[in-house]
């Protein structure tokens, strides 16, 4: 028989607003990213934490999305690349990225970018040994992973000019 | 003049933006109200015949809505490749009698989410006679080997022969003239293409009776054709909306979500996702095929090649899919970019029990590169020269008849790795350093137009 869990009510911070969630305990934060609230940016490559595409921070910490069951998230605050910029109003990574074409396919780009954040919010000027042991957790498959690391690079040099971050 | 205003300028993507803001939509971003979730239940055995498909405990479990077998497929036999001529159709969308490799789909179950279709695919219940399989490309050229295919052996016939063969002038007797006899043989093992997206569609029946089909095909209006063919309805019933691919690499050219999750559209009236798993895309999607390529050149003193034979095995797993395409482009493509007056070049196209291999970035020629400069370099190891000027004194010059009966234009090898000397400060021996694409000094003349 199809199991019919009983639902969760789970209310958390999600790119500075409250957002509520009502879900199966085992469904991923990644899902209901996804399939409940219907933000896209976060993607599902592997499901099982091998590759990255997925990556969010959770109370500023990075984390894998398909890992974490939703109902931890309860009462905390949750990342997404939507909640750093947008179209018109480009975070200075994501500037970067599209100015040093660090997208290829674009499925990785979204935690590419949020493990990068992560690494310039605790380091504003990471070496490039540094930037590439932050991305050691994201996999790129059209393997444009120089274009990645200048774009960081760069992206580094205009948030510490005073670019508004 | 009118000044260019693109040429030597470095444009912006035009996804870029949707890239880094993530906003680009997915196949798999892409969700209807009241949409369906197809899972697909696959062979557990490389070769069998199929003696029962039981259904009913999956069909009973509350939240499918369908399921679909052979049955429903209108043209369960297809082979991608029938639109340039390949045949016979030898796969079937869903297995009917026999499964030929390890994961071949089945049946596909459909419900309401994507965790009761999963649960439903593992209630459906398989008796399948095993049989054992052909795993090994060498073994399957025997005749101990069962015959797997249809037709009675395990290749692709070319024009009624088991191989596709290349022959130009006379290899036996530029083997007797040669000084030395260079043999090497190269193989490649099956790689998979790892798209960081999985295959995904999503098909959404409209009130016109057209089906949107939402696909992350590298190749839309082949996906087109073929998914018109295998549903047997003409092609203006059905548009394909694609072009975003999260990672292809060749491994999204198989026409292998879109007939099945429109049948599925089709039968319950509703729209229908199939997104495959990281396993499913790692184990059951198209390689790039297993190859094995085995030189033999016979060499002059100076380095002219005067003889190369080569005997080339591609294995294609259990079906066509583009094979037999691939291997041809391998057969013209292990003479190398040189200019040898005696070729002869025998390719296979093996079929085996196991994953079937398609394209993958370069298709075949990337195989006999690969070996054809190795190659190369073991000559020029050989006979004591510069693997630079072995290279150079067999480059193909313009006008040169290549052995698949082409002539060269547009020459630039010589060109390109005078070029590549420099850039890497390599002093190239005396006797090539200036040579070019319409010297013919110590080599053949240009055959006459």
């Amino acid at each position: 028989m199809a199991t019919q869990l009983a639902t969760h009510i789970v209310t958390f911070q999600l790119n500075g607003r409250p957002h509520a969630v009502t879900v199966a305990p085992l469904t991923t934060l990644r899902t209901a990213l996804r399939e409940d609230l219907h933000l896209h940016a976060t993607k599902a490559g592997c499901g099982q934490g091998g590759c990255g595409s997925c990556t969010v921070l959770l109370d500023n910490e990075l984390v894998l999305s398909c890992l974490v069951p939703v109902t931890l998230v309860d009462g905390r605050s949750v990342t997404t690349l939507e909640g750093i910029g947008g179209p018109g109003r480009l975070h200075p990574l994501q500037e970067a990225f599209h100015d040093h074409f660090a997208a290829q396919c674009g499925y990785c780009t979204a935690g590419m970018i949020m493990a990068a954040k992560w690494l310039l919010d605790r380091n504003p000027n990471p070496t490039r040994a540094e930037i590439q042991m932050a991305l050691a957790g994201n996999l790129c498959r059209c393997t444009g992973y120089v274009p990645i690391i200048e774009a960081i690079e760069d992206a580094a040099r205009r948030m510490s000019k005073g670019v508004k971050r | 003049m009118k000044q260019l205003g693109i040429v030597g300028q470095s444009v912006k993507r035009s996804d870029g933006i949707g890239h880094v803001t993530g906003q680009t939509e997915y196949v798999d971003d892409v969700f209807y109200p009241g949409m369906l979730w197809l899972k697909m239940v696959r062979s557990p055995v490389s070769r069998g015949r199929i003696r029962r498909v039981d259904t009913s405990r999956a069909e009973r479990l509350p939240g499918v809505t369908a399921v679909v077998t052979a049955k429903d497929v209108p043209n369960n036999w297809y082979t991608i490749l029938c639109l340039i001529g390949i045949e016979p159709n030898d796969e079937p969308v869903l297995a009917d009698e026999e499964v030929m490799y390890e994961g071949e789909p089945i049946c596909a179950v459909v419900a309401e989410t994507e965790d009761i279709a999963r649960e439903a695919a593992s209630l459906v219940k398989l008796e399948i006679d095993e049989q054992e399989p052909v795993l090994d490309v060498e073994y399957a050229l025997t005749a101990d080997a069962p015959a797997i295919k249809k037709w009675g052996n395990n290749t692709f016939m070319y024009d009624g022969m088991n191989h596709r063969r290349l022959r130009f002038g006379d290899v036996d007797r530029g083997f007797e003239e040669a000084d030395h006899i260079v043999e090497g043989t190269y193989q490649m093992t099956p790689i998979e293409h790892v798209p960081m997206e999985t295959h995904v569609c999503v098909v959404k029946p409209e009130p016109n009776g057209r089906l949107t089909i939402h696909s992350n095909t590298q190749a839309l209006y082949f996906t087109m054709d073929n998914t018109a063919i295998i549903l047997k309805v003409p092609s203006n019933r059905l548009r394909l909306v694609g072009g975003t691919v999260g990672g292809g690499f060749g491994g999204k050219v198989d026409v292998i979500t879109e007939p099945v999750t429109s049948i599925a559209a089709m039968k319950t009236g509703r729209p229908v996702k199939w997104r495959w798993t990281r396993e499913e895309e790692f184990r059951r999607s198209s390689v790039r095929g297993a190859c094995k390529m085995e030189y033999r050149d016979g060499v002059m003193k100076d380095g002219r090649i005067v003889a190369r034979k080569v005997r080339s095995i591609h294995d294609a797993g259990a079906y066509h899919r583009h094979s037999p395409y691939g291997v041809q482009k391998n057969m013209a493509n292990l003479p190398g970019p040189y200019s040898i007056p005696n070729v002869w070049v025998d390719c296979y196209c093996v079929y085996t029990n196991r994953q079937p291999s398609s394209a993958m970035r370069g298709f075949a020629v990337t195989e006999a590169t690969f070996a054809v400069e190795v190659q190369m370099d073991k000559i020029a190891s050989v006979i004591g020269m510069d693997p630079w000027e072995i290279r150079m004194v067999n480059a193909y010059r313009n006008g040169h008849m290549r052995p698949v009966r082409k002539v060269v234009e547009d020459a630039t090898l010589l060109e390109t790795l005078k070029a590549a000397a420099q850039l890497v400060g390599h002093e190239l021996p005396a006797r090539v350093r200036d040579m070019h694409s319409d010297d013919y000094a110590g080599v053949a003349e240009p055959v006459q137009p």
